[in-house]
């Protein structure tokens, strides 16, 4: 033990691991020599033997220090959990979209490095001092607020999805893409800290006679402009600085975001620089030629903020396998804009037949909830379906009732039951059933 | 209380009453009827802040500027600022679509474009005047946005070569698609009714399943290798698409073990390994810094394998009197990766 006096003090529990070990081969070389020590240490190394009676390396060595990573990531055995683009959608990454990797989660909160990005110019390096807020319009007193305002004020924190308007958007006409990450990764839950818009507008004052709609901007370079109706911003409507208990992350509105919870992402507005109150609409490009849901004939439906109930099955799903027959969980989440789930069945051979799944607490209202049901799969072919209700009682659709109503063009709120088709070999890919 | 509630349900009667009521009254008389205090945090918002940032206009031409802008204007700024990406006639696909396509939406393959989907230039000159040219927004003076906004209405046969547009005459301007829009649908309320009505049957449903879409071979790696993109534990793994379908599943039940090791760089592994406990780059701690043993070594062809042996085994009286203890526990590639690295410099 005569090395460790040597070493310096915040050293010495780690020297005295290395020394018993030190002491092991010492007696091991007594008894067959160093080299031969050496090597048996060194066979024990490989992968096959980290299982018992095994001993793996990890077991054997010091781990990383602390501070290894200040603010921590993933294992580095988490590579393949990503947010992706899906190939040839957008043009350019200033505008452009990256998707959830909803296979590879648990529960119902999104990592916030995991929370799918869409942004419309790119985004913006935002100094959070030099940040500011301007609400004006209808109110008696506009005015400008920092960072340091708002968060003065007192805050609230809720658990709310945001998905995009134009989520499951490719799959109107037929499947386009493989896994759920493309089908339905616009989607993420978080725990959002903020300021209800409502304290806002109170402490402003607004003209409630004239008041019918605010308009959010953000201050990245589209500066893009969105409607909120007046009975949502004083309702639940929240100005957000923290996502999952830190500041919300660049890519997802840094240092201040809208959060309307239930409404198609588009409207939550990320940087936001401004609300201005209003008595009408503004017919904003993102009300007119974009996020208006085209039907058959030529018309399009304008302001459609609801995200409506839907559901859909993440383990197994499309670009997986099946390792075994027997026994699966069937895990997948379900939410609905108007409130909380009330209920998910699940079909494992096309939607003949249903039996009701479990959700997992929480279930809160414009949440994601993960429920689960259990499978034996005896290595048939299975479609794999879910079906969500939400608390107004309305019935998750199928893709032919929707599109018996909206044709398949218009892009935005494809909410219908997501159909994933197991092959005997355990291959799962995204079909569609009529 | 009557704020409140007036607040939650503008649409019942007697909270628009209430409303009312409360509107009759000076703001300040108000203060008495709040139910949560009031904060008057951060500063009133002057007139000319308001002005800069108040950028907006709606299609009843409020918040449209002064400024004046002519096609001809708009034609020479678009060639220059905008025709790389929209194309020399707004035709470009890469981009926003700015021309062409009316009368589309109604068809099978509708052509969305400013010309063909918009129902009001009002938000034509919003959107450049706030957003474009994509790489420099906010740059262009009201007047040019005036004048483009001309142009890219010239480019859809809206409004002739000869045309201006200004405060007055941008209300003018009819777009073909003014009457394309419609708020009859149950997505803009909470309580709004939705336009399919399920019945969440649960036995015997549908008499035959049919597939009527699966995702064509030729797509199956359109997306990457799937088998990179799911976490390689649990109970399923990614499809390895970088193999025909079919061979690409083991059968059933033989699950393969998995061998895949990623590797650190020497930099993490010295510290993984602890190494910097007693050692660092540049300054002696309990034993040398790297770049000293470096220095030591340069040139020394038998170095590597040398130093290789004394992580493994020990050594001691090079450096000093503390002796450094065996680690026989580092594997020979990270050994040999670590010294490679050291002897390298360290960086």
């Amino acid at each position: 033990m005569a090395e460790s006096d040597d070493m310096p003090e915040g050293a010495r529990p780690a020297t005295s691991v290395a020394a018993s070990r030190r002491g092991f081969l010492r007696r091991a070389a007594l008894l067959s020599g160093g080299a031969a020590a050496t090597r048996y240490v060194h066979a024990a190394n490989s992968a096959s033997d980290d299982a018992p009676p095994g001993v793996p390396d990890w077991s054997r060595t010091l781990g990383a220090p602390i501070l290894a990573s200040p603010y921590g990531v993933p294992s580095r055995h988490e590579a393949s959990v990503q947010r992706r683009q899906s190939p040839g959608l957008t043009r350019t990454p200033h505008s452009s979209v990256a998707f959830t990797p909803l296979q590879n989660l648990f529960g119902i909160i999104t990592p916030s490095g995991l929370h799918f990005e869409r942004h419309h110019a790119g985004v913006p390096d935002i100094d959070p001092e030099r940040h500011r807020l301007l609400i004006h319009g209808l109110v008696r007193d506009p005015r400008v607020f920092t960072m340091e305002d708002i968060t003065r004020y007192p805050s609230v924190s809720r658990i709310h999805f945001i998905e995009c308007g134009a989520n499951t958007g490719m799959e109107w006409g037929n499947v386009a893409v493989p896994t759920v990450q493309y089908t339905h990764g616009m989607l993420g839950c978080s725990e959002w800290t903020g300021v209800p818009l409502a304290t806002l507008l109170d402490d402003v004052g607004i003209d409630r006679a004239r008041a019918r709609f605010v308009l959010a901007e953000g201050a990245d370079g589209a500066s893009l402009t969105r409607t909120v109706p007046i009975e949502m911003a004083q309702d639940d409507v929240l100005v957000v600085y923290g996502q999952n208990g830190e500041m919300l992350r660049p890519e997802q509105g840094y240092p201040l975001r809208l959060l309307v919870p239930g409404v198609q992402g588009v409207s939550s507005v990320k940087w936001l620089r401004r609300i201005k109150v209003g008595d009408a609409p503004w017919n904003t490009r993102e009300e007119s030629i974009h996020y208006t849901d085209l039907m058959p004939g030529g018309v399009s439906r304008q302001y459609t903020w609801i995200q409506e109930a839907k559901s859909v099955i993440t383990s197994p799903s499309g670009g997986q396998v099946l390792l075994d027959r027997g026994y699966q969980a069937i895990t997948g989440l379900a939410w609905s804009g108007r409130g909380r789930v009330r209920r998910v069945d699940v079909s494992t051979d096309g939607g003949r037949n249903w039996r009701t799944a479990q959700l997992q607490e929480p279930v809160l209202a414009k949440a994601l909830t993960r429920f689960r049901i259990d499978w034996r799969w005896d290595g048939a072919p299975a479609l794999l379906q879910s079906r969500v209700i939400d608390e107004t009682g309305y019935v998750q659709p199928s893709i032919r009732a929707l599109r018996a109503v909206r044709g398949s063009r218009s892009i935005y709120h494809n909410n219908a039951i997501q159909t994933w088709h197991v092959d005997p070999s355990g291959e799962v890919t995204n079909v569609q059933t009529l | 209380m009557c704020r409140r509630s007036s607040a939650r349900v503008a649409a019942s009667a007697a909270a628009f009453a209430c409303a009312l009521a409360v509107a009759d009254l000076p703001w300040g008389a108000e203060a008495g009827a709040r139910s949560t205090p009031s904060f008057g945090f951060g500063k009133p918002a002057t007139a000319a802040q308001i002005r800069a940032w108040d950028i907006d206009v709606r299609p009843d031409g409020a918040g449209l500027p002064d400024g004046r802008g002519t096609v001809a204007q708009g034609q020479a700024l678009y060639d220059v600022k905008c025709a790389s990406c929209h194309g020399t006639f707004g035709e470009s696909t890469d981009y926003m679509v700015l021309a062409g396509g009316v009368g589309t939406l109604g068809s099978d393959a509708p052509l969305r474009t400013t010309g063909s989907k918009l129902n009001y230039a009002t938000t034509l000159f919003d959107y450049i005047r706030r957003a474009m040219p994509f790489a420099a927004p906010k740059s262009l003076s009201d007047d040019e946005v005036y004048a483009l906004t001309a142009y890219v209405l010239n480019l859809n046969d809206i409004l002739p070569a000869d045309a201006a547009l200004d405060r007055q005459s941008i209300l003018q301007v009819k777009m073909p698609n003014r009457d394309g829009f419609t708020t009859a649908h149950g997505m803009m309320r909470r309580d709004g009714k939705p336009d399919t009505a399920e019945i969440a049957c649960m036995a015997d449903c549908v008499a035959q399943v049919r597939l009527s879409s699966e995702m064509p071979d030729y797509a199956r790696d359109s997306h990457g290798n799937l088998a990179e993109q799911t976490r390689p534990l649990g109970v399923v793994e990614g499809v390895d698409t970088s193999r025909p379908a079919g061979l690409s599943a083991a059968p059933a039940g033989t699950r393969a073990a998995k061998t895949v090791r990623a590797s650190l760089s020497p930099a993490d592994l010295v510290k993984s390994l602890a190494c910097t406990t007693c050692h660092s780059t540049t300054a002696r701690v309990v034993g040398p810094a790297f770049r000293d043993v470096a220095q030591k070594y340069a040139g020394d062809a038998s170095a590597e394998s040398r130093l290789v042996a004394k992580i493994h085994e020990g050594g001691g009286g090079v450096w000093g009197a503390t002796a450094m203890p065996p680690q026989p526990q580092v594997r020979d590639a990270d050994a040999r990766s670590i010294v490679q690295w050291i002897l390298g410099g360290a960086r």
